[in-house]
This record gives structure tokens, C-alpha cells and sequence, in this order.
């Protein structure tokens, strides 16, 4: 507090010393304070909290790392030793690895579900990262690409064995077949020309070619994986994480597109169209998951034609892809309900029909403000994978159940230690895509903040 | 596909232009809704026809006749009389029953327990705060399945037998068969003591009606919470004691090889209240939050600029508004709770999925009533929730300009 020495007067005219802080308001001591101690009641909780995790951090890491067994070949190596019990047994993970990811998959086939590993890896990837070049091409190659080379892959079927039923038309057998195939791939070849803004007869030579070109394709095709010889391993073997793996992907390629066609059906002002969406979602969305699989699993075959055998993988499959397009649905259509009337007014204004709108206006803004949602119907869909093992399908979680009660790894603590493992797995895919939807979040707020 | 959205006005004085059927969207839509249709009935058609084949070929009964035969297997815990000897019809109420035990008692734990960790999640308090996220990101991104499997197979498996069961305080005791705890009975008397309760809680609602009306007309402000007290506790306890304390616990008493009296409560039944409870907290803890959040913080300013302080504020201003945003959520989560419950046929635990389409379906092999019934009970609950969350929600929604 100085004045100046040639006034009488006391006033300041020099800016008082700007002062530090109090240090308790400062530096660790400061953030303790406001953080922890700020009142009574804080202080309290803050010993509740810290008492509580006192009594839990400890305990597993205790578990999980500093006195877990990491080496052995087996049960023994788990056992108490002087009356006590070890921590989490790893090395039953370690030696039932391979089963947990790959099931009873044949050991000589393994690099068929490393290369679908990496190849998820590499559509996903594409798919996800916002920036990434060609993303339309990456659409194409995790939508079709994809599954089928996967289907390929794993079960060492031919994946586009069905491009070839139209030949049957010029043998004349399988009529029907080949001619609902030849009407389908003829209309692929519509869509593509559409899409490239044909019309008239531009179109129905797009049509052509595509009837023809595809057939020619599938026949080639056929010759090349005839002569390339992958043996084919029945859905029965595959399981592990591998299978988890399969549904999942499959439920998140087949539930999107349905979802929005749902969505749009059940916006839809026809009304038969909208009266299907709405029992469909309502009815799917009112039953838990395992009733739908139980369902599929057990009606399915009463409903196919007697001698059509359906595959118990499949079967699941269809299950968890109708349960997860109906909550799929409701996440689209509350993105549809959130743009503007003007976004619509504006589209059919400018002479668009109504897919055009969809596909050019409607949808990618809709898709962009639900993309967390989305993202979010796809945690569940993972996890809900796990319901797989009550219907005998031999899911990661199932390999787990099957390894933890193997007597040559039978310890005290090989099942809490199958279940972390199970936890972590889990947790992880769970975790990576809750921070995607976070992300995404962020970076989307940031382009309404302005 | 879509018809065209006809602007009154425009669509009557404007003579529609000759265009091919093929191109008029009203027109389209027709032929898209008659294909969708057929496709449908289609479908539908050759699907009961192939049901009805494939079900004779295997010799397999139709219709609901199974309903009344004997259903020959027992049921562990069940809420009512049930034998060996009772019909399938008997067993579908004991499993329904037990869901909803199962539901009651997950949705009272779950709701207490989220609201905590939904306001830990929110507090100054940073290792509270910390714990809380902890919490609500772990359990929320594992699968139920194996949370129940882990509390089932690896905590209450691993319990001590019954020779060394844990005694907890108050005459509980805890081992591989469950939970054994002090057996209410309850003499004639007793109804009293619930008249008196139920008349406290009339009083009471009474009471704050007067006293809500009281406050508007004069801004005097009555001791509701005195009241609460008085009328809902003291007053049921003090007709208790005057009827002669016509309630007792039989406790239950360890033996060598088993517990004599008490209640057991089945260990599938722990594990799945206690798995659903914790599963099912994490979400309603974001709902919580969420809604909590939604309440902006000028809300909290102005009430405080008006003079109210922090007790009604909260009463008054942030939690009605919250309570707006969070109990839609909340019920959805109730009805995830209940169809989660159906989770319970794999631990064992006796519910309307395992018994109904575990058990019997195996037994009879009629898949489609079974599940056909299981569906509908599911379909019910969730259908006359969702009517009342409408009606709820028309009720509470902001009446905007």
C-alpha cells in the first residue's frame, strides 16, 4: 500500500500489488481443499469414498496382478500354497487361449480367423475414422465385401455361389430359383445405374450388364475357388470369441439398414406400411431378448418347409439381427424426428422423390445426429451376444463356462479368474466403442457450436 | 412411394397433371402397399401351413389342452402352492410369480442404489465422483450375463457349506444354499397395526393437501415432515404395542447338516436380485444424472435471486424439473430390469422362462404356445407400462406457448 510522495492526498494512483493466492487455495494443497475438504459433510464422504476404495483397489490388484499366478501347466500351479490362496490364475488362460478364440475351430484353419480378424479390423477402421479416404468405397467393402469374403473364409463355402443360379435358366432346371436370382441381380444392376443418374434405357442396359456381368462373374469365381481348395469347417466347430465376434458384426451390418427402413416405415404415411413397422418394433421391442431366441430357435424350423434345415448359427443370426433392428429403429427415427420440417419442405421443393430426399437430405443428417445412439444400440448388441450361450450356441462367454470347469484347471480360483478375463474382453470392445460414440460426440457439438 | 403431401388449398383448385400410374405417388404408394401386403399374408400363410405339416409329422399336439395336464417336474422356490402332482397352467403362475418377485425386489434395490450413485456421479466430492464413474463404466460396458454368472458360479458357490455357514448379525445366516433369515409370523392382531399404517398414510396425504393450500392461501408453512413421521411411523408403532406386539421372528438355527426354521432364500434368487440390481443402478445412475443436469443452473440462481434456500430449492425448483427428465428413462430401465430377469434360466432360477419355456416346452414340445404365451405375458407388461408412461407423460410435459 504505497501513495504517491508528492501528494498530500491519500489516494492510491499506482495499482495496488496484485498478491498471490492464498497458498491454500493453490497447488495440491488447494485443490485437495476444494476437492476433497471443503466442507464437513465433503470430509466425511471424502473418508467413506476413500475407505471404500481402500478397501477395493487394493484387493484387485492384489488379485489380478501382484499375487496372481502367471506360469504353470496346471491346477497346481493354482492351488493354495501354505494355506493360501493365490491371486487370479492366468496361466489356465494362457493355456486354454487358443479354445477361448478360436473354439473347436480345426488348428490348421486358424489363419482363416486371423485374416477375418484383420480384415473386420480394416472395415472397421475405414468405417470409423471420419477422415479416412473413399469412405463410400469402404461402405461397399464393409456392407458386401466383407461379409461375404468372411463367410468364405470361415466356412470355406463358396460366398457367391448363388451368382451362377441364373446359368440354371439356360439348362432349364431350378426355374424358379433362377429366375427370382436373375430378376435380383438385373435390378442390382438398375440401382447402380440409378445411382450413376440413368434413366429410360440407359438403365435397363446397366440391368443387362449387370444380369450378365455378375453371372459371368459368379462362374469365373466358382472355377477359382473350386481350385483354390479351403475345406470347409461346419458352424458346429466354429466358437470362441471368433463367434462373438460373427453375431456381432453380422447384427451391426444387418441391423442399420433395417433399422432405417423401419424407421421409415413407421414414419411412413401409408398406412398398411406404417401399421407392419409399428407391430414389428412394438412387438419386438415388449419381449426380452432370449424369448425372441428361443423362438427363432425353435420355431424357425417349424416354420420352413419340411427338409429345409436351417443352421442353429443361423438361426441366432436372424434373432439377435430382428431384435437389434427394432431398437435400431427407434434410434434412426428419433434422429428423423429431430431435423427440421424445412429440411423436408426444402427436399421435395426442390422436385425430389421421396428416396432421393431420403438418401441425399434426410438421411445423412439424420444418420450424423444419432451416430452416439447408434453407436450405443451397438454396445448392447455386443453384449447381448453373450445371451447366445443359452441357446447352445458356442459363444466367448460359453468357452469360458466350458474352460473354467475343466478338471485339469479345477483351483479355487479358475472360475473368478475365467470371469475377468471374460470382463476384461468384453470390456474392452464395450469401453473402445463408448469412447468412439463420446468422440464423435464432442466433434459433432463443436461443428453446431459454430 | 410416398403419396404426396397435399396442401389445402393448392390441391383442390389445381387440376392434377396427367401423369403414367407408374409415376403418380399416390398411385405408386397403392401398388407398394398392396405388394407389401400380399408379401406379408403370403408369408404368413406358408409359414402356419408349413407349422401345421412339420407338427403333424412329428406328431406333436397343438392348442392349449397341455394347460390343464400334470406337470410332473417340482419347482424350487415358488410363492404358491405348487406339487409335483399341480398342472403346467399351476407351474405358469409359479414362474410368472416369481419374475415378478424377482422384478419387485431388483426395481426397490435398483432404483435406491441408482439414485445414489446418479448423485455421487455429480458431487464436489472428486474420489466420491471418481468411484461413482468407476462404477457405472464397468458395469455398464459388461454383459449382464456374465455378471450373473460371476455372482452365481464364482461368489455364491464359492460360500462355506452349511456347517460353516457365516452368521450374520441379527440371526441371518449365509452359505452355498442361500440365505437364511428370521421367519416373520404375525398373530390376528397384526392387521391392526397395517390399518393403522394405512390410515397414517391417508392422514398424511390429507394433511400436506391441507397444508399445500394452507401455504398458497397465507405462505404459512406446516411441519409436514413432523407429520410424516407422527402419522406413518409413531402411530403404527404405538397400535402395535397397544395390540400386544403381535408380531414374531422364529430365527433360524444352525444345525450339523442343515438350518432348522427361518426363511431360505434360494441362492439363484440372490445372485439374480443382486446381479440385476448392480447392472441395472449403473444405468438409472445416468439417468440420473442426465436428468439432473438437464435442469440449468439459472433454475437454481433465480430461485435462490427469489429468496428460497437451498432445502426447498431443490424441493420446489431442481427436482421437479429433473424429475421430468428422469423418470422416463427410469421406467424404461424398470421394464429392462423385468425382461433382464428372463436371464435367470441360466442360473436356474425357477422364473416364467425357465419354467414356462425351459421346462414345459421341453416336456410338451409345443413351441409355439409356449413361447407364444411367455411372449404375451412380456408383451403385456411392456405395452400397459408404455400406456402409462403416455399418460404420464401428456400429464407432465411442458404446456409450451
Amino acid at each position: 500500500m504505497t501513495s504517491s510522495a508528492s501528494s498530500k492526498a491519500y489516494v492510491q494512483n499506482i495499482p495496488a500489488q496484485v498478491l498471490p493466492p492464498p497458498a491454500s487455495m493453490v497447488g495440491v494443497v488447494g485443490w485437495l481443499r476444494t476437492n476433497l475438504f471443503s466442507s464437513p459433510a465433503n470430509i466425511a464422504l471424502t473418508v467413506v469414498a476413500a475407505l471404500v476404495a481402500w478397501w477395493l483397489i487394493p484387493g484387485f490388484v492384489k488379485f489380478l496382478i501382484t499375487d496372481a499366478v502367471w506360469t504353470g501347466s496346471d491346477r497346481e500351479a493354482c492351488l493354495a500354497k501354505g494355506g493360501v490362496l493365490p491371486g487370479a490364475c492366468w496361466a489356465f488362460v494362457k493355456d486354454r487361449w487358443t479354445f477361448m478364440i478360436y473354439g473347436f475351430f480345426p488348428v490348421e484353419g486358424y489363419w482363416r480367423v486371423n485374416l477375418f480378424f484383420l480384415l473386420g479390423a480394416i472395415g472397421l477402421t475405414w468405417m470409423l475414422w471420419l477422415n479416412a479416404p473413399r469412405r463410400d468405397l469402404g461402405l461397399i467393402f464393409f456392407l458386401v465385401i466383407l461379409p461375404l469374403t468372411v463367410y468364405g473364409l470361415l466356412s470355406g463355402n463358396n460366398p457367391v455361389g448363388f451368382l451362377t443360379y441364373p446359368m440354371d435358366l439356360l439348362a432349364g432346371k431350378n426355374v424358379a430359383m433362377a429366375g427370382i436370382f436373375s430378376v435380383l441381380l438385373f435390378l442390382v444392376g438398375v440401382f447402380v445405374g440409378r445411382i450413376r443418374n440413368t434413366s429410360g434405357k440407359t438403365s435397363l442396359v446397366y440391368g443387362v450388364i449387370g444380369l450378365v456381368g455378375l453371372t459371368a462373374f459368379g462362374f469365373v469365381f466358382a472355377k477359382l475357388w473350386a481350385g483354390f481348395g479351403l475345406s470347409q469347417v461346419d458352424t458346429a466347430k466354429w466358437g470362441g470369441l471368433m463367434v462373438t465376434l460373427v453375431v456381432a458384426g453380422v447384427g451391426i451390418v444387418a441391423s442399420l439398414p433395417l433399422g432405417i427402413l423401419l424407421a421409415l416405415g413407421r414414419r411412413s404415411k401409408l398406412p398398411v406400411v406404417k401399421f407392419f413397422a409399428v407391430m414389428f418394433i412394438e412387438f419386438v421391442r415388449g419381449v426380452p431378448l432370449i424369448t425372441v431366441l428361443f423362438m427363432a430357435n425353435t420355431m424357425l424350423p417349424l416354420f420352413m418347409p419340411d427338409g429345409a434345415n436351417v443352421d442353429k448359427l443361423l438361426r441366432a443370426l436372424v434373432g439377435i439381427g430382428l431384435f437389434a433392428s427394432a431398437y435400431m429403429a427407434e434410434v434412426v427415427r428419433a434422429g428423423l424426428q429431430a431435423l427440421p420440417k424445412g429440411q423436408y419442405e426444402g427436399a421435395m421443393a426442390m422436385g425430389l422423390g421421396y428416396w432421393q430426399m431420403m438418401r441425399l437430405i434426410i438421411l445423412p443428417q439424420a444418420l450424423k445426429v444419432t451416430i452416439p445412439n447408434i453407436v450405443n444400440t451397438y454396445i448392447g448388441l455386443f453384449k447381448d451376444t453373450s445371451l447366445l450361450l443359452i441357446v447352445g450356441i458356442f459363444d466367448f462367454l460359453k468357452a469360458i463356462e466350458t474352460a473354467r470347469i475343466d478338471p485339469q484347471w479345477a483351483a479355487p480360483t479358475t472360475s473368478p479368474t475365467g470371469y475377468a478375463f471374460a470382463a476384461i474382453v468384453y470390456f474392452m470392445f464395450c469401453y473402445g466403442m463408448a469412447s468412439y460414440a463420446r468422440m464423435t460426440e464432442r466433434r459433432l457439438s463443436v461443428a453446431d457450436k459454430r | 412411394m410416398s403419396s404426396v403431401d397435399a396442401r389445402p388449398g393448392s390441391a383442390a383448385s389445381v387440376e392434377k397433371p396427367r401423369v403414367a400410374f407408374w409415376n403418380d405417388p399416390e398411385k405408386r404408394g397403392y401398388i407398394f402397399q398392396a405388394v407389401l401386403l400380399a408379401a406379408v399374408v403370403y408369408f404368413v400363410y406358408s409359414a402356419a401351413d408349413n407349422a401345421l405339416a412339420n407338427l403333424q409329422k412329428q406328431k406333436i399336439a397343438s392348442g392349449f389342452g397341455f394347460w390343464n395336464n400334470t406337470a410332473g417336474f417340482d419347482i424350487g422356490q415358488r410363492l404358491i402352492p405348487y406339487e409335483t402332482t399341480s398342472t403346467y397352467g399351476r407351474a405358469f403362475w409359479v414362474g410368472l410369480l416369481n419374475t415378478l418377485l424377482v422384478a419387485g425386489v431388483g426395481i426397490f434395490f435398483a432404483t435406491i442404489l441408482g439414485f445414489i450413485i446418479g448423485i455421487a456421479r455429480l458431487s464436489k466430492n472428486w474420489l466420491v465422483q471418481k468411484l461413482a464413474t468407476i462404477y457405472v463404466e464397468a458395469i455398464r460396458n459388461t454383459p449382464l450375463l456374465l455378471q450373473l454368472l460371476f455372482w452365481y458360479n464364482a461368489v455364491l458357490k464359492a460360500l462355506p457349506e452349511v456347517r460353516d455357514s457365516l452368521a450374520i448379525p441379527g440371526g441371518l445366516f449365509l452359505n452355498t444354499r442361500g440365505l437364511f433369515v428370521p421367519e416373520p409370523s404375525f398373530g390376528p392382531s397384526f392387521s391392526w397395526v397395517l390399518y393403522a399404517l394405512g390410515a397414517g398414510i391417508l392422514g398424511y396425504f390429507g394433511f400436506s393437501r391441507w397444508a399445500k393450500a394452507r401455504q398458497a392461501a397465507t405462505g404459512q408453512i406446516a411441519p409436514l415432515g413432523l407429520a410424516a413421521l407422527g402419522l406413518i411411523v409413531v402411530f403404527p408403532v404405538l397400535v402395535y404395542f397397544l395390540a400386544g406386539s403381535p408380531l414374531s421372528f422364529s430365527v433360524p438355527e444352525l444345525g450339523r447338516f442343515n438350518i432348522r426354521g427361518g426363511v431360505q432364500v434360494y441362492p439363484e434368487f440372490v445372485a439374480l436380485v443382486v446381479g440385476l440390481t448392480i447392472y441395472t443402478a449403473a444405468f438409472i445412475a445416468e439417468a440420473v444424472r442426465a436428468g439432473i443436469q438437464a435442469v440449468s443452473k439459472g433454475q437454481t440462481e433465480a430461485a435462490y435471486a427469489l429468496g428460497l434456500r437451498p432445502g426447498p430449492t431443490l424441493d420446489l425448483v431442481v427436482i421437479p424439473q429433473a424429475m421430468r427428465v428422469i423418470i422416463p428413462p427410469l421406467t424404461s430401465n424398470y421394464l429392462n430390469l423385468t425382461k433382464n430377469s428372463s436371464l435367470a434360466v441360466a442360473i436356474g432360477y425357477p422364473d416364467l422362462v425357465q419354467v414356462f419355456t425351459g421346462t414345459v416346452l421341453n416336456q410338451t414340445g409345443q413351441a409355439l404356445e409356449v413361447v407364444a404365451i411367455t411372449m404375451l405375458v412380456y408383451l403385456t407388461i411392456s405395452l400397459s407400462t408404455s400406456l402409462f408412461m403416455n399418460w404420464y407423460n401428456a400429464r407432465k410435459a411442458l404446456v409450451e406457448r
